[in-house]
């Protein structure tokens, strides 16, 4: 780890000045991903503003057909909140099957949807869920947010500081594990709303977190598994390493949307 | 025998500091003025250094002092060594290149020693590191060992085509004879995967330089602290064996990763009288990765030849194993004599011929692994006998009983004698154990659900308790392989057993207590077990191999036994009776016939104040030393069987079932034991389902840490079902065979025999991850397409 420069910010625009005044600054959240860069000197940010001690980017709201959690809301609080899990049962299980209890009891909401990684899990709930990213500055559809693997929407200095969600009349997730990361190496997030099915896979996109309209298109007409059947993704369009390559992440869309399908379905 | 002795399971002694942090590793011990070591490793696999400029880094905050290779060899620091010769089947001995502490002239795998910068703080010496420049030429990597004696890379001048050695075993006409006339002959091609040790706590060391006194003193992460102080001084040369102190205290885990002598304890000791500081070291997990030893990397063709009544007749096998880029401390030993001796499983076999080439490649060392050559035959043997049954239509289970070695002692045609064994009592317990005799039904309905489900079998052997040092030394050990024990009694009785194994793991201060407590009658809470420092211990060949209890523990029972025979003299002048009479019995001394007698801590404190006799009668004290040397191996055998579910939409493989009868011999503590068997098939499992080291072609390792290097989780792993079979060892006098390699060693071929059976074909190479096994599973379900 390079030395650093540490600022702990008790408010949101403080934390906003704080980024607009000092130079190669990095805003810190969970840490999960910043920090082993940090030690492995693959990142060296000058400055580093932790959000941790800002009071107004913690809760959890339902407000009607909505939940909204703040941005510094941890997995496991995410996973255990009584409203979201009557809300919105699949996005607590999703905040559950997050990394460890360790990940659960530092990682965020608002910083895993800055960081989009690729195998994240919270991108694919928002995408699926029709979230609205909240920041100090705008709200931003999560169709419109997620732009890539480590991209997003956000312009430099901009915090993210809730997220909401609309609630789905059924909805689920279900993950394949990279065995060793344990990071999703195929997530889908199957969600019905009344408009209309969203199905967002994660893991195994090329180009980070997806949508899939002809599944979407299927399960809006049919919203069960074997409506599933002959709806591939292109293989073209995945990503391949050496746990997965492009057909098997392919194949494995189809069988863990099916198993989404059926769990949300089940759920009734 | 005592409430704490041989046969009891008591709780562990150590795990009081170990579970409550209070444990002392290397990296806890921080001394006055220490400065700290940091290594700049090669990026390349394959370079020539052109230049090393060090000026700019030297100048930055905290740099001590940075040295390269030309520093070592300017002082006459010589390379590390390989202490075990191997010579080739035309008699020539092995091709080692030089293996310097850091590199001169040349870097040979990614993360190869290029130079050392001490610093105040290891922040500071990271940091000069980054502005030292080095001039690389780089050059082509080979890495795959397949490839490596046909690459046109070479990795030493003096190893054309790469290879170190031809080595052979085995009675070649036979075996060419019994192939000629065999029946069926079943060929198998086999990958034995490359892994990296990962023991929970990385290697570490300090060194330390004394001027007053010229003592050097090296706090290091060892499996065998006096080996290492022998090789430092004998052969590395960087201090006189008797001024040179090595202290291995607490370890967290070595699996074998940490009896090599390594580049960093070898320049921590050098640089302190240089830098006339304490240097310390600490790997962090990265470094562990790309510079422990590794294990495993084989590349194997063999084939079983069987009659027509189903009898082996025949085994022929020719393996290449990748050495890595240079030779490590026991590294030509293992893919030789630790291997071809043992494939000849628990099967009789006349004629067996086995062939290896050892081979160089731009990768990391590679050395012992838990089980170490032992796992890489058992997976030959066992797939192949597998294999075998199954073309023959026999069950696998029952073609392993039809050959198996029923009369002991048995001369294999690969040099070993097996001393003792019952292989089909373990075979029916397991059968019985595994519910086997409903395993159809369970497979059906799996079927039922969508799911493949199969049973493998491992009817393994070992050789452990190594070793005698004669036998090894006419196989080109460089040293013995006994063990040295004092047993030093106090005036109140307690007892301090200092040994030259060591623990880092294996629970010995709790075992060998036991042993203590069964021995003299007292409880162990009044012994303790010192190991781990030079200047306690005054020598040990150190812990591998499965030989702590049935070498080390015999060498304190030899001494336990002096011991006795000592007190029986002191108790013969205290009581009044001739030495002839005394016997020693539930702890105490007494006099035969009679009911005079004293307790062991009684006549302990008459040695110490000699009251009762002359000095020209017998020495005052009681303190025994002994050195223990086996006179054959041990053969710790045994049978697992894994059930395992395929989820053939997924590829994922859930273990059902584990279960494992293993005959250790005498068991001192069978808690331990379990706990041993369970992990030695957790790292098993982790080598056959999710554990693989791979360089792509440039010879980057591409699984360096955790997030791609798959270990063994609690959740990847069943509850296993354990049973014991007990034949004692007839050649130690305790009975032990040994325990720890055993699970390593078993488990890989029972979970690739369970899952090419739920497969249906053999089409699947370790690690059997859920991609390769899904892409298997594709191929079962198209039985037509794949013929």
């Amino acid at each position: 780890m390079y030395a650093f420069e540490y600022h702990r910010p008790t408010s949101v625009k403080e934390a906003a000045g704080l980024a607009g005044q000092a130079e190669d600054t990095k805003f810190l959240a969970g840490g999960h991903t910043l920090l082993p860069t940090m030690k492995l000197r693959l990142a060296g940010p000058a400055n580093l503003i932790d959000l941790g001690q800002i009071a107004e980017l913690r809760g959890i709201e339902r407000s009607g057909d909505t939940i909204t959690i703040r941005a510094m809301m941890k997995h496991a609080e995410v996973a255990n909140s009584p409203e979201v899990k009557e809300a919105i049962p699949a996005l607590a299980e999703m905040a559950e099957l997050i990394g460890d209890p360790h990940v659960r009891n530092r990682g965020t909401i608002g910083g895993s949807v800055a960081n989009n990684d690729p195998s994240a899990d919270y991108p694919a709930a928002c995408l699926a869920l029709n979230a609205t990213i909240i920041t100090n500055q705008r709200k931003i559809a999560a169709d419109d947010f997620f732009q890539g693997i480590f991209t997003t929407a956000l312009e430099e200095g901009e915090i993210i500081t809730q997220v909401s969600f609309p609630i789905p009349s059924q909805a689920a997730y279900i993950k394949f594990r990279n065995p060793a990361s344990r990071y999703a190496l195929v997530g889908v997030f199957v969600a019905k709303h009344s408009d209309g099915v969203r199905v967002a896979v994660t893991g195994a996109g090329s180009n980070g977190v997806f949508r899939v309209p002809e599944m979407e298109q299927a399960l809006s007409g049919n919203f069960a598994p074997e409506a599933l059947d002959g709806v591939a993704v292109a293989e073209d369009e995945m990503n391949s390493d050496m746990h997965a390559d492009a057909a098997y992440r392919a194949h494995l869309v189809g069988v863990m949307a099916r198993r989404a399908v059926q769990a949300a379905a089940t759920r009734g | 025998m005592t409430a704490t002795g041989i046969g009891a399971p008591v709780r562990r002694k150590e795990d009081q500091r170990f579970v409550t942090g209070q444990g002392r590793y290397v990296d806890d011990f921080n001394r006055p003025g220490q400065a700290h070591a940091y290594f700049l490793r090669s990026p390349h696999a394959h370079a020539a250094i052109r230049s090393i400029d060090t000026g700019p880094a030297t100048i930055m905050p905290g740099v001590i002092a940075i040295f390269t290779g030309d520093d070592l060899a300017t002082d006459k620091i010589g390379g590390l060594i390989c202490g075990w010769m191997i010579h080739s089947k035309d008699g020539s001995p092995m091709k080692a290149g030089p293996h310097p502490a850091l590199a001169q002239g040349k870097v040979r795998y990614v993360g190869d020693h290029v130079a050392v910068v001490i610093a105040e703080t290891l922040a500071q010496a990271k940091d000069a590191a980054e502005a030292i420049v080095v001039d690389y030429d780089v050059l082509p990597a080979v890495v795959d060992t397949a490839q490596a004696t046909k690459a046109s890379v070479q990795v030493h001048d003096v190893s054309p085509d790469n290879t170190v050695f031809n080595w052979h075993l085995g009675n070649k006409d036979e075996t060419e004879a019994a192939f000629a006339r065999a029946k069926h002959v079943t060929k198998i091609d086999l990958v034995n995967n490359r892994l990296v040790p990962n023991p929970i706590e990385p290697r570490a060391a300090v060194g330390e330089y004394d001027f007053g006194t010229d003592n050097y003193t090296l706090y290091t992460t060892s499996q065998n602290p006096h080996v290492a102080r022998l090789v430092l001084s004998a052969f590395i040369g960087v201090a006189p064996e008797h001024k040179l102190r090595v202290i291995a205290p607490d370890v967290g885990g070595g699996f074998g990763s940490k009896i090599f002598i390594y580049a960093e304890e070898t320049v921590c000791v050098w640089a302190a009288k240089k830098v006339k500081r304490p240097v310390k070291w600490t790997s962090d997990r990265s470094e562990a990765f790309l510079s422990d030893a590794h294990g495993r990397d084989h590349v194997t063709h063999a084939e079983m030849a069987t009659d027509e009544n189903g009898k082996i007749i025949a085994l022929r096998v020719h393996t290449t194993a990748n050495l890595g880029a240079y030779l490590s401390t026991f590294s030509s030993s293992v893919p030789t004599y630790l291997y071809a001796p043992l494939l000849s499983g628990q099967y009789d076999i006349p004629a067996i011929y086995c062939e290896v080439d050892g081979v160089y490649t731009n990768t990391a060392p590679v050395d012992a692994y838990r089980g170490a050559g032992r796992p890489e035959a058992t997976f030959v043997v066992e797939r192949l006998v597998e294999k075998t049954a199954r073309e023959l239509g026999q069950n696998p289970a029952e073609f392993r009983r039809k050959n198996y070695i029923t009369q002991f002692p048995h001369v294999t045609p690969v040099i070993m004698t097996y001393d003792t064994g019952d292989y089909a009592a373990s075979l029916d317990k397991a059968l019985e154990i595994a519910d086997y005799k409903n395993f159809e039904q369970r497979k059906q309905e799996s079927v039922r659900r969508g799911k493949l489900r199969g049973i493998g079998f491992s009817s393994y052997i070992e050789a452990c308790g190594i070793a005698p040092s004669q036998a090894v030394g006419s196989l080109g050990a460089g040293v013995g392989l006994w063990e040295s024990a004092e047993v030093r009694v106090n005036p109140t009785g307690s007892v301090e057993v200092l040994t030259g194994s060591h623990s880092h793991g294996q629970g010995h201060e709790t075992t060998f207590a036991q042993l203590v407590s069964d021995r003299l009658g007292i409880s162990i809470d009044q012994v303790s077990i010192v190991h781990g420092d030079t200047d306690k211990v005054q020598f040990g060949m150190g812990t591998y191999g499965s030989r702590s209890g049935a070498v080390g523990m015999s060498a304190i029972a030899k001494a336990i036994d002096k011991v006795i025979a000592k007190g029986k003299k002191v108790a013969a002048h205290v009581l009044e009776a001739s030495e002839g009479d005394i016997e020693f019995k539930d702890g105490r001394f007494g006099v035969a016939g009679t009911d005079r007698s004293m307790a062991f801590g009684e006549i302990a404190l008459q040695a110490y104040i000699a009251h009762k006799f002359s000095g020209q009668d017998l020495e005052p004290g009681l303190k025994e030393g002994a050195f223990y040397d086996p006179t054959n191996f041990t053969f710790p055998a045994g049978v697992h069987i894994c059930e395992v579910e395929i989820d053939p939409d997924t590829g994922v493989t859930k273990i059902e079932r584990w279960t494992a009868v293993d005959d250790f011999g005498v068991i001192i503590n069978p808690m331990i034991v379990e706990g041993q068997v369970h992990g030695g098939i957790a790292q098993g499992v982790g080598q056959a389902l999710l554990e693989g080291a791979f360089y792509d072609e440039s010879g980057q390792l591409i699984t360096a840490s955790f997030n791609d290097y798959c270990m063994p989780r609690a959740i990847d792993l069943p509850s296993f079902q354990v049973g014991m079979t007990v034949t004692p060892c007839p050649s130690n006098p305790l009975g032990i065979k040994g325990c720890g390699e055993a699970g390593a060693i078993a488990a890989p071929p029972a979970v690739i025999n369970a899952i090419t059976d739920a497969l249906g074909h053999e089409d699947i190479a370790m690690p059997a991850t859920p991609q390769a096994v899904w892409r298997a599973a594709q191929k079962s379900r198209m039985p037509m397409a794949a013929e």
